[in-house]
């Protein structure tokens, strides 16, 4: 940690799936915030990073979104969400929006050069190497798409995960391979997003975890919306619940109490 | 070859309901990725390699002109022809009048994926000349009249069970009896029943992988040798290929070389590496008497300059949908036309228009596998949402699409009211999904409550919950 003695301010990214269906990842994302020395504001005029617009090719809209962002999170040290996936659009497709228009392109930079995802800011920025909850049973870990592969998030996870007391790994085979979510595609492209995630399921169940963690709820409300089907015993999380220490509140799509 | 590109969807939907294929398509998912991956780690510096054979062709296609030319005045230095073509019709009618004049009634014909987008093989049937396709792969759709699945393993929607029972109704001159359940079985059949064929043929026509402009040299590279039979046997060779091949040198073209056989098979080098250059000269032991090169456009220079220049880099290696999970569960036939996966999902409307080959960009989840492997580091996903664009600009995505992402962008623009509405939804949905804490069914989200269940919300946003906690004065 550094030694100065402002504490950095971290604006919470919560993302529109966070702030709709799981609050809670919200509130593990702001305790292990806090617990690692920053201090965590949320911007109430935020809602959405803009993927919608922008992957369904509506350019006009997105920058608007994007532009609202840029505003909202102006004078932040840092902003932090718990997606990999938003954080990519942030980082690496804002500045790209705004091509031939220096000012914006420069905010949109600036923006993005402070714009991290959660679990690899906790350790790559912050430093953080360990936590302190403690969880009975064992995960496995999907490696979702944006965050893998835009944000390189994949030892980061696994590392803190390292330091809950009593959890135990067991990798799943095709970590890496695409749970079938994709935004829009799930609901454009059911049939084949069907198969992705038909699959994905299986390779779950095979790990014998009991527990699916992952770091981007999109791709959670897929894969535990598919066990639920299928019948599964696994549950579903977000890894910043398991690492907050903050599982006492049913997991994805179970029910209450 | 007619396109059944619009029919994406319900290609797709026939796919996945089809076990034979989704059988074969494992074979896909288990070789390739994996022995990519053992090659690749071998060899540290792969990464340069790319960023090397990425900067050769940008260099290229930044003065592709300049090196057309000069790799045209070496073939015909060299004593070969080239016959510029515009579209495939003048590229199929270039091929069937150099065929009658050598006289031709077959020819043998290696792989080429630029003869298939001009139909090629239908072209010549139909004006009685005989195409005989000499790789296996290729052999093995002709006989089942289908075209290929895969830009290098045209056959890999078929399992081995299929190629044989395909192998017994076509060979049946051969002894019912005879072993072919071992791939070695099928290959060498295919060999015999090939070797014949070589010999009888007037014209061998094969694809290119490059052309080098310092020398005008024609390249293929293949595994099982039959291209190099194919062109070496016939009196007359013509070269089957598109102008976004043309390096600029040798020592170029052994860069690329060298991530694309890595990329493709996960071998280090193919088997065979051939360049042709012109035709048999007086020395030479054998060659063809005439070497000529059908030069096929088909709509790539109009993508110079443009949002799709990059993807004329593409050295059709297949990595990257030997690496899609879409086109692991549907195949390359559901994306209906000459090329599948990602890299047909950028190129097909480029060629035959976004009207309609516009689903292909739309089918991807913009996972990024496809660009975390393309040797030439194309950034397929981008060019992907380009189309998209495209689409959008042009109004040529579903109405309920625009209309519902135009009702979520009013919104998402005003996130008082945003919060307002998500506030109630949360609460509705949550109320739906009762004690259960999901939902098994939702209206208007069919397309995910017919497959899975959906998470009901937690109750309150996290918005609401975090101002009652600043209210509250419990925040740090
Ligand atoms: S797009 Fe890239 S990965 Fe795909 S075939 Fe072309 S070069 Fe290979």
């Amino acid at each position: 940690m550094s030694d100065t003695p402002r504490k950095p301010r971290v604006g919470l990214f919560v993302t529109c799936l966070v702030d709709l269906f799981r609050p809670s990842v919200g509130f593990a994302a702001v305790k292990l915030l806090e617990d690692a020395g920053c201090a965590v504001e949320v911007p109430a005029a935020q809602t959405c990073c803009g993927q919608p617009a922008y992957n369904s090719g509506d350019r006009a809209d997105t920058k608007t979104i994007a532009a609202q962002v840029i505003r909202a999170f102006a004078g932040f040290d840092y902003v932090v969400a718990p997606s990999g996936s938003c954080a990519a659009m942030i980082h690496a497709h804002y500045p790209r929006l705004f091509e031939g228009e220096p000012d914006m392109a420069k905010q949109a930079e600036d923006l993005a050069g402070r714009t991290h995802e959660l679990v690899s800011f906790l350790t790559d920025v912050l430093g953080v190497t360990g936590v302190a909850a403690k969880l009975e049973g064992s995960y496995t870990y999907h490696d979702s798409c944006s965050g893998l592969r835009e944000m390189k998030v994949k030892a980061q996870p696994r590392a803190l995960l390292n330091s809950v007391a009593r959890l135990e790994r067991r990798e799943m085979p095709e970590s890496e391979v695409c749970c079938g979510f994709g935004g829009t595609f799930c609901v454009k492209y059911p049939d084949i997003s069907n198969a992705m995630v038909e699959r994905k399921a299986a390779n779950i169940e095979g790990s014998g975890a009991d527990l699916l963690l992952a770091g981007d709820l999109g791709c959670l409300l897929n894969m535990a919306g598919k066990l639920k089907r299928r019948g599964a015993a696994t549950k579903a999380r977000h890894v910043a619940e398991v690492l907050a220490g903050m599982t006492d509140t049913p997991a994805i799509g179970e029910p209450k109490g | 070859m007619q396109s059944t590109s619009h029919a994406f969807k319900d290609n797709a939907t026939r796919a996945l309901g089809d076990a034979q294929l989704q059988k074969a398509m494992e074979n896909v998912r288990g070789g390739f990725i994996e022995k990519r991956l053992n090659v690749v780690e071998k060899l540290p510096e792969f990464e340069t390699l790319r960023d090397q054979a990425r900067d050769i062709k940008n260099h290229t296609l930044a003065h592709l002109d300049l090196y057309l030319e000069r790799w045209e005045a070496k073939v015909t230095e060299r004593g070969g022809k080239v016959h510029w073509c515009t579209d495939a019709a003048a590229a199929r009618d270039a091929v069937l009048e150099i065929c009658r004049a050598a006289g031709a009634k077959t020819v043998t014909k290696g792989k080429s994926m630029v003869a298939e987008e001009i139909a090629l093989n239908q072209h010549l049937e139909a004006n009685g000349v005989t195409p005989v396709e000499t790789d296996l792969g290729e052999y093995i759709i002709q006989l089942r009249d289908e075209p290929p699945s895969h830009i290098i393993a045209p056959a890999v929607h078929l399992t081995k069970e299929q190629v044989e029972a395909d192998f017994r109704e076509a060979h049946n001159h051969l002894p019912k009896d005879r072993s072919l359940s071992e791939p070695v079985e099928l290959v060498s059949e295919a060999r015999q029943v090939l070797r014949q064929r070589y010999l009888e043929a007037d014209v061998g026509i094969t694809g290119a992988n490059f052309l080098v402009a310092e020398t005008g040299s024609s390249i293929i590279v293949t595994n099982e040798g039959n291209g190099d039979l194919t062109q070496m046997l016939p009196r007359v060779h013509i070269v089957v290929t598109s102008l976004e091949k043309v390096v600029p040198t040798l020592e170029d073209v052994s860069t690329i070389l060298r991530v694309l056989a890595r990329s493709a098979t996960g071998q280090e080098f193919s088997a065979y590496t051939t360049f042709s250059t012109g035709p048999k000269r007086p020395e030479d032991l054998d060659g063809p008497d005439e070497y000529h090169v059908v030069l096929l456009d088909n709509g790539r220079s109009a993508m110079l300059g443009g949002d799709f220049q990059d993807m004329l880099r593409c050295i059709r290696c297949g990595a990257c949908m030997n690496h899609c999970p879409v086109y692991h569960a549907v195949g390359g036939h559901a994306y209906g036309w000459v090329y599948p996966g990602p890299m047909g999902a950028v190129l097909t409307p480029s060629l035959i228009g976004v009207a309609e080959a516009g689903q292909l960009p739309n089918a991807s989840t913009f996972c990024g596998r496809c660009e975390s492997v393309c040797p030439m580091r194309i950034p397929l996903p981008k060019m992907m949402r380009h189309w998209r664009e495209r689409e959008f600009e042009r109004h040529l995505s579903p109405a309920s699409v625009r209309m519902g992402l135009g009702a979520w962008a009013f919104f998402a623009q005003r996130p008082r009211l945003y919060g307002l509405f998500s506030g109630l939804a949360a609460r509705a949905l949550a109320r739906l999904g009762g004690r259960k804490g999901r939902l098994s069914k939702l209206p208007l989200a069919s397309g995910w409550t017919k497959y899975r269940e959906m998470p009901a919300p937690e109750g309150k946003t996290f918005q609401q919950l975090w101002a009652e906690r600043q209210r509250k004065g419990t925040g740090s």
